[in-house]
């Protein structure tokens, strides 16, 4: 006899332990500490606070150990907590010349004022799998130091807007939008664009920057700049009257110099594509800077080429793999209702549509 | 790192937001008021919309009810039922009757709602335009000129193609007289019910949207004279009620492909059977 | 603390997010249901505001909305009083999420945002004291009401005007003592 599936919430609980044991793995293995993650899979936790828009590595490592790893899912936590933090104010804009750079490097340029930085990069390893890691018990590793720099080190595009050369972007003293706070609506303008590109899902970006380089919209872009390091944060306190520093974030900034032959609007000069990303996170950089680009087609007078990349509402509809894994995985849930008046509209139709055959058969 | 949340979740100025936003909803029925939706503790798509809605308005007086698919107690029913308990310590039912506010995923319940109950429905896509055009720019403009031509079109080819409008659920409607609206995933049968005594708000979270129809707003499956709109459901009563005006589920009973039909509606099911109903197989139970 | 101050910190919220919700139902059952007249009448706002205009203002308003104060609600313990429980910024009228203040003092109308053919919601909504609130005078009809009701409106022909603008428009609360009622725009009105 049919019993209405009744359950669900121990269903629930039970899944829910079941899933704790799993995140756990073998307890004759050492847990995993918060340390240890934000230490060692530090490439892992940059990308958890670029794309959860948060900037605390103790928390991002939290997520990922919670998450089993995925970090689509540690993301989600992530944003799920931001979301019910209280807003204090606005920081000053970051001075990213002012950096404290790990990694600078150009591509546009053999030398420049700064030097070229290569820092702790996988660019030149080769990727052969290092099975003395996998022995365990390994010293920390000392690399050689050179004396730090103390001056600031200059923007590449500096050099070439020195030239007039480059387009200039408009100063503005207006405060930016943030999509957290208002309603998407199009067309976005480049600051909510920004926005949504830094918080995007890197693959996603990835995926589109390459699209970009393989002709769909191609807007020949070369690395002016790539840097890595650490800036200071700086408040406002209107009770003081007065900034002060309230810490340092680490950010990766991409700055792409993109051949332009001029348009209906604007004379030949080189313009620009832009990346600015939480932690050391240059793929995503490098992406953002080329799908900024992309997107700039209006204001520079350019053609719409149809291309993925030009189209802010795709591109900004899309970006989000918060908002993308949740409805792409919302379809297990289930949708036995409007499956069953699906079933009984195709049984409708195909009775019909035999009536009509038997009928003509008839005739 | 421990932490207390606000009562139903949200702070205060995000419930201020969806609150102004449901009211301008209300002003303007089957219009969708953009809002700045949240992220929520469960995921885009789960029904985020409504649990925003929900929260915002909910009271400590409020007795809530969960239903998805119809019934209460599917996993992501009672995960919202939960949530709510916990955050904003509302009594809960599984009693259409005895809830104040009912938050709903795919159906609209079979017993009439009255004046002093809400309906918070969860919706994946406000927008009735999108499949026939993606565009967010276009789609508005079209709402702005009232330029329903497209949908029109489209379900006429329906009609040519299938001899019948190949729509099953999520069928569109025009409220009041001006906008169409996407009634959410329900199944077509429960559309004439969208006109009924009770406040009907409309959640849609990941694509930022509220809105809403006022009690006894004029609601119109959209359809042609030749081919006027039909209310459709499988063409058997409920095996364990009898009932024969409600929504069914169909249900594989076993390897041969046996069937059965129950009440989508699970309560409404559960009070006819107390209430002495018997179905086809519903006395074997007893 | 200067005597505005102390004006300016009482008759609150004494607990903002089980009031403001209680608030809330009543607020959205009249917007919902024209003609309906409920109780609002839990903040204790400055003279000459009302309670539930004061009430109304503490529930829906913040730094995100702008506020235009009408006539004798624009005084200094007024902005106090909504500086320190709303954070919301006192405006002009085109520039208004919300106006409050009696009706003679809110005309004339069309210096209140109503909305744009893509964005009907971006329109202003009026909360209007009145000297005395029934269910009698006007008659209404459209979404919300079962057959028709009747409210006493301060200017049929002037509402009625508003919503002839459809689906653009202003909506309106009108507020007594500690009682409110709401006419949106959606409203159909004739003289009663």
């Amino acid at each position: 006899m049919y019993v209405a599936v009744k359950g669900g919430e121990r269903a629930i609980e039970n899944a829910h332990a079941w899933l704790a044991e799993e995140r756990r793995g073998n307890g004759d293995v050492a847990e995993l500490s918060l340390a240890q993650i934000r230490e060692q899979l530090s490439l892992a936790v940059n990308r958890v606070m670029a794309e959860g828009s948060l900037y605390d590595p103790d928390l991002a490592a939290l997520a990922i150990k919670q998450a089993r790893g995925d970090l689509i899912e540690a993301i989600f936590l992530i944003r799920a907590y931001r979301t019910t933090l209280p807003r204090f104010g606005a920081t000053k804009p970051v001075d990213t010349g002012a950096m404290d750079c790990d990694r600078r490097i150009s591509a546009t340029f053999k030398d420049a004022p700064g030097g070229q930085v290569l820092g702790p990069t996988f660019d030149y390893t080769h990727r052969l799998l290092d099975f003395k890691l996998a022995a365990e018990g390994g010293e920390s590793l000392e690399a050689p130091k050179a004396a730090p720099r103390h001056q600031p080190t200059p923007h590449i595009t500096e050099f070439l807007a020195g030239e007039d050369i480059i387009q200039r972007e408009p100063e503005s003293e207006a405060a930016p939008g943030d999509l957290t706070r208002q309603p998407m609506s199009f067309p976005a303008g480049r600051d909510i664009r920004l926005q949504s590109l830094t918080r995007g899902d890197e693959g996603f970006l990835l995926g589109l920057a390459y699209s970009t380089q393989r002709g769909y919209a191609r807007n020949h872009a070369f690395v002016g700049e790539l840097r890595i390091g650490t800036v200071a944060v700086e408040m406002e306190i209107p009770e003081l009257g007065f900034a002060i520093e309230i810490g340092e974030v680490e950010l990766t900034e991409c700055e792409t110099v993109n051949q332009f032959k001029g348009s209906k609007t604007e004379p030949p000069q080189f313009t620009r594509g832009y990346g600015l990303v939480f932690g050391q996170t240059e793929r995503k950089a490098i992406s953002m800077a080329l799908v900024d680009r992309a997107l700039r087609w209006r204001e520079l007078g350019e053609d719409d080429l149809g291309a993925a990349a030009q189209d802010e509402e795709f591109v900004l509809s899309h970006s989000d793999n918060i908002q993308a894994t949740g409805f792409l995985e919302h379809i297990k849930l289930p949708h036995y209702v409007d499956f069953q008046s699906e079933l009984e509209l195709v049984r409708k139709l195909r009775r019909e549509a035999g009536a009509d055959a038997t009928r003509e058969a008839a005739e | 790192m421990t932490q207390d949340y606000n009562f139903a979740y949200l702070d205060e100025q995000t419930k201020r937001m969806i609150r102004r936003a449901i009211l301008k909803g209300l002003a303007v029925p089957g219009y969708q008021v953009p809002f700045a939706s949240r992220e929520m503790p469960m995921p885009y798509g789960w029904g985020t919309g409504g649990v925003q809605v929900s929260a915002a308005t909910l009271t400590p007086e409020d007795t809530f009810k969960v239903i998805d698919q119809g019934s209460d107690d599917t996993t992501n029913a009672v995960s919202i039922r939960k949530f709510f308990e916990k955050t904003a310590g509302v009594a809960v039912t599984e009693e259409t009757e005895k809830a104040s506010v009912i938050q709903t995923r795919h159906r609209i319940p079979e017993a009439a709602l009255r004046e002093d109950q809400i309906l918070v429905y969860q919706v994946p896509i406000p927008e009735p335009l999108r499949f026939l055009e993606p565009r967010e720019t276009e789609t508005r403009k079209m709402h702005s000129l009232q330029e329903y031509g497209l949908m029109h079109v489209k379900l006429y080819e329906d009609i040519s193609q299938h001899g019948a409008i190949a729509t099953a659920y999520a069928y569109p409607v025009r409220v009041s007289d001006r906008y169409v609206m996407d009634p959410s995933p329900i199944p077509k049968f429960d559309n004439p019910k969208l006109e009924m005594a009770a406040i009907q708000l409309f959640g849609a979270g990941r694509e930022q949207r509220i809105y809403a129809v006022p009690p006894y707003t004029k609601v119109v499956s959209l359809d042609f004279e030749d081919y006027p709109f039909e209310p459709t459901k499988a063409d058997h009563a409920c095996d364990l009620c009898g009932a024969e005006d409600s929504y069914l589920d169909e249900v594989i009973l076993d390897d041969a492909g046996n069937r059965m039909f129950v009440c989508s509606d699970t309560d409404y099911c559960r009070s006819r059977r107390e209430a002495g109903h018997v179905g086809r197989l519903g006395e074997e139970a007893a | 603390m200067t005597a505005t101050a102390t004006t300016a910190i009482a008759g609150g919220f004494s607990d903002p997010a089980i009031e403001s919700a209680r608030a809330f139902r009543a607020a959205m059952n009249v917007m919902a249901r024209p003609g309906e007249i409920r109780d609002l009448d839990m903040a204790r706002p400055p003279a000459p505001l009302s309670a539930a205009a004061g009430t109304l203002l503490l529930t829906l308003c913040d730094p995100e909305t702008g506020v235009h104060l009408a006539g004798a609600c624009d005084s200094a313990e007024m902005r106090g009083w909504l500086a320190f429980h709303t954070g919301a910024p006192v405006v002009s009228a085109d520039r208004a999420g919300f106006a409050v203040g009696r009706w003679a003092d809110l005309l004339p109308l069309d210096r209140f945002r109503i909305g744009t053919p893509e964005y009907p919601d971006r329109s202003a909504t009026l909360i209007v004291e009145l000297e005395a609130l029934q269910q009698a005078g006007a008659s209404l009809r459209g979404p919300g009401i079962k057959d028709s009701a009747a409210l006493s409106l301060p200017d049929p022909a002037a509402l009625a005007g508003n919503a002839m603008l459809y689906p653009l428009g202003l909506d309106f609360f009108f507020t007594c003592g500690g009682r409110i009622a709401a006419l949106p725009r959606s409203t159909q009105i004739s003289e009663g």
